[in-house]
């Protein structure tokens, strides 16, 4: 923190206003930008256009050009000037302009943004953030529609947040900008327009690696990320209220660091867990984290890890099939209901 | 050749130039021993490009280079016993023995790194030269980088991005003619690769990378112009490496006769030449310069080969900083153990099990190759 934080006006400090979740982020990089003159913004149409999705609405006019720059349609070179800069001490907040285009920058987020502190033995350090927002819902088709979260979180050196409330968008998003290390922030599309009420306050941070229990139960632990965050706590609403079942909801917030301590603890108690992602099952985050479950709470397991995930095809365009391709609330409770196999609830003891 | 020095700079020259022949000819001796594993790219024959523009360059500058950067760092004053060290993976090599011949890395010289993705470094050079224009600095990026990457992407990209922000980078090319084995009539459509600059609108400008002086005098000027007008530039400098692209290249693709040829304006030796003739140096200043290198490249590998290996319990260590924004990481979620809290040093039994299973493995094998007398 920077010495100036003293002299900062502490504005509410404590209580919190309502926002939507494009407004949260924004707020996380006005307020940042304020704090710290090495924090910048640069991406395509992040400036004049003010963000394909509207979430650096504002900025240019804050902060001018220097700090909000408008880049040419050059992924791999984007993130690699933001890489070169903060090993020059610089604080880039790089926007992509989806999930999906990042694929495009993945030399220079593997091979040099996660590559180069270990590569060079901690003696240069690459703070910087790459926001990609993603996810399908869209009728976007298979080009623009990708869940990656699998993907960066399999590379050391990365971090990767995957915020579902505009709450945590802020203070994670913060939280990423004064990090040492590259993070990969992902955002999802459909959540940008959700409203939250979101902490207030200079210093409010929601450090990495802290998993929210966002319901409370005891016969069956659900995990979801992004928009599945919500898709799993609306169906935990139904398993209680048609089924008499009882649901854990666990949102990771952040998937590198893991918070598995606060998942297993979850799982030991309730022995049944359901994990929820939009992106493909191969290799998913439900894969890793069901392995990981399977390897160290085999014991209290009373039946085998359920995962619910985006079909494996590409996604296509009609808006039925797309549908047909996204997890819902009915694949979670039947995900549940097959782990729980009428153990529990009203039908329990049949 | 252009005009000749003084006497210290001359002396600075050739001894710099001296230095990276031989520790490049020791290296290969040091890869045939295995001593050094990997690739091993050497720059013998491109000495001149290398000294020509760190000579000309001010310690607050930036320079970056690709996989074949031993030179570049020795050329900026790291110390070859460093150096060596990392070619050999010691604890005390500029890495710690985690990059290797292609990832030397050296901030305090302002040496920010060889890069083993060809093209890779080319964004990163813009984004150095952007933190100098943000804080605005005056110092200028020298960013080489072989004909071969001329044809990436990111060749493209960054000459447009750097055009466009008008970033204070000399961008060089170090034209030895072929990219790995193939010829550069072969894998670009226009060989004269400083006409590349016309598409973005900056200046490009093509000079012999085998004259020290040359070197010395147009990238200074590229240097000055770009500091002064704050605009990138691109200078193509040609050269040739006497080696093949790395140590494991049996040279299908070229002449000895082509290789002689090019020995003919040894950097190195025209140099020396020219500096005799005209008087600023002696037969003994030659002879000094070579028995010095020879000295320093003789203790560096006595440094290399009697530093520690790296520590095991370090695997883990400088893959992340921990700080208030992230207070723990799990190293390897394998562990049965709880995770939160656990550091690099802490790592789990899983990953400790795997490391001391890899190095018992590696010291078996260095121990057959070093009984075999050879690397496989």
């Amino acid at each position: 923190m920077s010495p100036d934080d003293a002299d900062s006006p502490a504005s509410n400090e404590g209580g919190t206003v309502e926002l939507r979740m494009r407004e949260a982020l924004r707020d996380a990089m006005t307020e940042e930008m304020r704090r710290d003159e090495d924090v910048f913004v640069m991406g395509e149409d992040v400036a004049v256009f003010q963000g394909a999705f509207k979430v650096t609405e504002g900025l240019l006019d804050e902060f001018g050009e220097k700090r909000v720059r408008d880049t040419p349609i050059s992924e791999n070179t984007i993130v690699g000037v933001g890489v070169g800069a903060a090993m020059a001490g610089l604080r880039p907040v790089v926007e992509l302009m989806t999930v999906n285009f990042s694929l495009l920058a993945l030399d220079q987020i593997i091979n040099h943004a996660a590559a180069i502190p270990y590569m060079f033995n901690g003696n240069v350090r690459v703070p910087m953030v790459i926001r990609m927002p993603g996810g399908g819902g869209h009728q976007l088709g298979p080009t623009h529609s990708h869940s990656f979260e699998a993907l960066y979180l399999q590379i050391p050196g990365l971090l990767v947040a995957c915020p579902s409330t505009p709450a945590d968008a802020k203070t994670l998003l913060k939280a990423a900008i004064r990090d040492e290390n590259p993070v990969i922030f992902v955002e999802h599309e459909s959540l940008y327009g959700i409203k939250g009420e979101v902490p207030e306050g200079e210093d409010v941070i929601q450090r990495f690696g802290e998993a929210a229990v966002r319901r409370e139960g005891t016969d069956v632990t659900i995990v979801g990320i992004l928009k599945m965050a919500h898709v799993a706590e609306r169906a935990a609403e139904e398993l209680e209220s048609e089924h008499g079942i009882s649901a854990e909801v666990i949102d990771p917030r952040t998937l590198r660091p893991l918070d598995l301590d606060t998942i297993l603890e979850s799982v030991k108690k309730t022995n049944r867990a359901v994990i929820v992602e939009e992106g493909w099952p191969h290799g998913g985050v439900g894969a890793n984290l069901s392995t990981l479950i399977t390897e160290q709470a085999f014991d209290y397991l009373d039946a085998p890890v359920q995962r619910v995930t985006g079909a494996d095809v590409h996604m296509p365009y009609s808006r039925r099939m797309e549908q047909a391709a996204m997890p819902h609330e009915e694949n979670v409770i039947e995900a549940v209901l097959a782990a729980t196999d009428g153990a529990i609830g009203p039908k329990g003891g049949d | 050749m252009a005009r000749i020095p003084d006497r210290q700079i001359c002396l600075d020259l050739l001894g710099r130039m001296c230095l990276i022949r031989r520790f490049e000819e020791e290296a290969g001796r040091q890869y045939q021993r295995a001593k050094a594993g990997g690739f091993l790219h050497l720059a013998i024959g491109e000495e001149a490009t290398i000294v020509g523009t760190t000579s000309v360059m001010r310690d607050d500058d930036f320079l970056i280079g690709t996989y074949r950067t031993h030179g570049h760092a020795l050329a900026r004053g790291t110390p070859a016993d460093e150096v060596m060290a990392e070619l050999f993976g010691k604890e005390t090599g500029t890495s710690g023995g985690r990059g290797g011949s292609m990832h030397i890395f050296d901030a305090e010289r302002r040496f920010m790194g060889g890069y083993g993705i060809v093209g890779g470094n080319l964004p990163l050079a813009a984004g150095l030269g952007l933190a100098s224009q943000y804080k605005g600095e005056d110092s200028v990026t020298v960013c080489m980088f072989g004909d071969g990457a001329s044809n990436t992407g990111n060749f493209g990209e960054t000459m447009n991005l750097a055009a466009l922000w008008e970033l204070p980078v000399v961008f060089l090319v170090e034209n030895n003619l072929y990219g790995m084995g193939t010829a550069i009539e072969r894998h670009s459509a226009v060989t004269d690769l400083s006409r590349k600059a016309e598409g973005y609108g900056i200046e490009g400008e093509r000079i012999d990378g085998m004259d020290v002086l040359e070197v010395r005098e147009r990238v200074g000027a590229h240097l000055e112009e770009v500091r002064e007008k704050g605009r990138p530039s691109l200078v193509e400098a040609f050269t040739y490496r006497y080696r093949g692209h790395s140590a494991a290249d049996p040279e299908v693709y070229r002449d000895k006769s082509e290789v002689e040829e090019w020995q003919q304006k040894d950097p190195i030796e025209t140099f020396i030449k020219a500096c005799l003739d005209d008087g600023v140096l002696n037969d003994d200043d030659v002879e000094s310069a070579r028995r010095e290198a020879d000295e320093t490249v003789e203790a560096a590998v006595k440094f290399a080969d009697e530093s520690p290996e790296p520590a095991l319990e370090s695997l883990y260590e400088e893959l992340y900083v921990v700080s208030e924004t992230m207070g723990w990481y799990a190293v390897d979620e394998r562990s049965p153990e709880p995770h939160r809290g656990e550091l690099g040093e802490d790592a789990p039994d899983v990953a400790k099990n795997l490391a001391e299973s890899g190095a018992a493995h590696a010291a078996e094998e260095q121990e057959r190759q070093s009984r075999e007398g050879v690397r496989d």
